[in-house]
């Protein structure tokens, strides 16, 4: 009971990772119609986001260490400190979360960018052609990131005062040996948090009602009046934020380098496709369930029957799926199906 | 038989080719290219485009998973120079054939499905294939080590025939060994028979069987035309292909890793196939050239090597222009590929092929203008 519990626990925030990127790709091409090759590139460049931010507000100067008398000893200090003291510290201690306010509007620009000087051209053409030109705009965009950050996974820490892990287990007066790390538990509440918020703002805004009539109708919508194009490339604006915060929020959990996206990238695509193309509440639920599962996979126990099986896992129930409900676990049905 | 009848001007092409392509060891020498190794490289990718167009540019279908029957490939021909014999053709044929034998698993589940849904199982099947050959396949690919010919490996046939080999053993073709320009024009060799082949099947009935499924598969459906069997042999058929470049990878240099069936390797191939022009019979081949070409000459810069060449432009000039081109050289040589696959994408969908066929149309239109 107790290591299941610890599973699905694992699970959730590899899921909410996948969940956020899913959500992003599958408003894309509801909304746009473009399978976006590059929305892995953009959870690096949320990632790297904090990474910028982060080195920001470390920029130090040398200055005369006092403690050492027998010679000149110089350390490094950071501008924050001298100006501010311990409130300075405690800024570059919580780095990491207070980048979210930088990433929001960076990545809104990214996305708008994107947008307009490059997918707003692709809208006509083939799948294949989106898949390789964006395909191609990841490569570039991730090597731009390795020729100014290198090649190595840079450390982000978490804020110490959420370093540690929590007993969840004696919280739900369960056994004491389940324990779970706080950040991984914030960064759940932060993707559902997410998830919740973009399905709210789709749900209950006026705005949120268009781009809905626009995915189901586009041409009716655009005959009443109504700029749909504008719209949806706010929506692109959208997803593209949801992806840099998740990759924002995932620094502390996994040290970001320049290919972290193309990795989550192929398994989002999985996850898009298996909780069914266009379907949001499809991407979201099916990128906790594969978190899930790939957690419950790598239980020993599992491994010692399926050799292996936690490496393929997530593809094996892509093939499935896709053979036996090609629309996905919540696709609509028309949409994409054969 | 009248089906494999070719016309005089393709008959042109392919002596043109092989003339080409015997001959680079000669006229690619100005080009600071003329080396095995690289030649070696360009014959190989060059075979893998040529029939990875075969699926991608007949039939529109985008498989992301070609790299995995590449890595099949290498690793069969490892074990059949391990168990078998160091010479070249058991290895090839096996190669081969184990590569198809996947193709048509992956191909039969995979062939269910069109446009992006295809892309992605045979994504996921390479990326399973990659997975299980770092972790639980490690007694037969040798893990994140690669898979490695050893001395005292049997060689069942080679101790059967007495053959010897001094040294560590290396790929041989009775007796001559495949490295340098022997392995060059053995790969040569087998590049031109794939080209021919691929030339057999655009000319064929069951090419334009395959160009007709493209343009519009619901129409072959309709007339009553079960279009699934000709897309598998398509499938397979470039399968085949990626294994065979895979077994000559082996064949040049004994050693296969898993890295060879990384989802990336699958996307280089669609780049070469789409910057030499999709559907078009020399352009894949043209594109992973080109490629592997300023992949060899790109990474080879590093900042000194620069400050050289542009020590022409006076001082500060010389180092801001530096500054500019370091990024996309040397490390940063897929920032070039990056861009440039963008802009063919984009301005030039058709490929260098098609660039070319559009500029020579120019430069023939004109003078007819004049004459008027």
């Amino acid at each position: 009971m107790d290591a299941i519990l610890l599973q699905i626990l694992n699970g959730l925030d590899k899921g909410g990772a996948y969940a956020l990127i899913a959500l992003g790709l599958t408003l894309v091409f509801g909304t746009l119609g473009v399978v976006n090759f590059a929305h892995g590139a953009l959870f690096m460049l949320g990632a790297f986001c904090a990474v910028t931010f982060q080195k920001i507000l470390t920029i130090s100067v040398k200055v005369k260490d006092e403690s050492v008398t027998f010679f000149d000893a110089y350390k490094e200090v950071p501008y924050l400190e001298i100006w501010w003291g311990d409130t300075g510290l405690a800024i570059i201690d919580w780095a990491v979360p207070l980048s979210i306010f930088m990433a929001i509007p960076v990545m809104l620009l990214i996305g708008l960018l994107m947008e307009r000087g490059l997918i707003q051209y692709f809208y006509k053409r083939t799948h294949a052609e989106q898949i390789l030109v964006t395909f191609g705009l990841a490569i570039v965009l991730q090597e731009i990131v390795k020729s100014f950050f290198g090649a190595n996974p840079i450390p982000t820490p978490a804020p110490d005062i959420v370093a540690g892990s929590a007993a969840v287990g004696s919280w739900l007066g369960l056994s004491d040996n389940i324990v779970y790390p706080y950040w991984r538990l914030i960064y759940l509440a932060f993707s559902l948090l997410v998830i919740f918020a973009v399905f709210a703002f789709l749900q209950f805004t006026t705005f949120g009602m268009v781009v809905r009539a626009g995915m189901s109708d586009r041409e009716t919508v655009g005959l009443l009046g109504i700029n749909i194009e504008r719209r949806f490339t706010i929506v692109f604006g959208i997803a593209t934020v949801v992806a840099g915060l998740a990759g924002v929020m995932y620094t502390p959990i996994l040290p970001p380098d320049y290919h972290i996206g193309m990795d989550f990238l192929v398994l989002s695509f999985v996850v898009v496709v298996v909780g069914g193309m266009g379907s949001l509440p499809g991407a979201v639920s099916a990128g906790f369930l594969l978190g899930i599962l790939q957690s419950f996979a790598s239980m020993n126990e599992v491994k010692s029957i399926f050799p292996g099986i936690d490496q393929i896992i997530i593809y094996l129930v892509a093939v499935v799926v896709l053979l036996v409900r090609p629309r996905g676990l919540m696709g609509r049905k028309g949409v994409m199906e054969d | 038989m009248k089906m494999f009848k070719l016309s005089s001007k393709d008959m042109m092409l392919m002596l043109v080719l092989s003339a080409a392509v015997l001959t680079m060891p000669i006229w690619l020498v100005p080009f600071g290219a003329g080396y095995p190794d690289l030649m070696q490289k360009f014959a190989i990718f060059g075979l893998f485009a040529v029939g990875f167009n075969i699926l991608f540019g007949l039939t529109g279908y985008l498989s992301f998973g070609h790299a995995a029957f590449l890595g099949v490939g290498s690793y069969t021909a490892i074990w059949s120079f391990k168990l078998l014999s160091m010479n070249v053709l058991p290895a090839v044929m096996l190669g081969t054939i184990v590569a198809g034998l996947f193709a048509v698993l992956i191909g039969y589940v995979s062939l269910r499905r069109t446009g992006i849904y295809f892309s992605i199982l045979t994504l996921a099947f390479a990326q399973m294939c990659y997975n299980l050959a770092y972790s639980v396949l490690t007694p037969i690919t040798n893990g994140e080590t690669g898979l490695r010919v050893l001395r005292d490996d049997p060689r069942v046939l080679d101790n059967m025939f007495g053959v010897v080999q001094e040294g560590s053993p290396v790929g041989s073709l009775f007796g001559v060994n495949m490295q340098g320009y022997p392995g060059f024009y053995f790969c040569a060799v087998m590049l031109l028979i794939g080209f021919f082949i691929s030339l057999l099947i655009f000319r064929s009935p069951f090419g334009m069987k395959l160009i007709a499924i493209k343009s519009n598969q619901n129409r072959m459906r309709y007339t009553g035309f079960n279009t699934r069997p000709y897309l598998l042999i398509a499938f397979v058929i470039s399968g085949m292909y990626a294994g065979l470049s895979g077994t000559l990878m082996a064949v040049t240099d004994p050693l296969a890793g898993a890295e060879r069936m990384q989802w990336t390797a699958s996307g280089e191939v669609v780049l070469m196939t789409i910057l030499g022009g999709m559907g078009t019979l020399t352009g894949p081949l043209f594109g992973a050239v080109l490629i592997k070409y300023f992949e060899n000459i790109f990474s080879a810069f590093n900042e000194s090597s620069l400050l050289e060449i542009f020590s022409f432009l006076p001082e500060p000039l010389q180092h801001f222009v530096v500054t500019i081109v370091h990024p996309f050289v040397g490390e940063g040589w897929h920032l070039t590929l990056g861009a440039l696959f963008m802009i063919i994408v984009i301005f030039l969908p058709g490929g260098l092929v098609e660039g070319f066929g559009r500029l020579s149309k120019k430069f023939k239109s004109k003078p007819t203008q004049k004459s008027e």
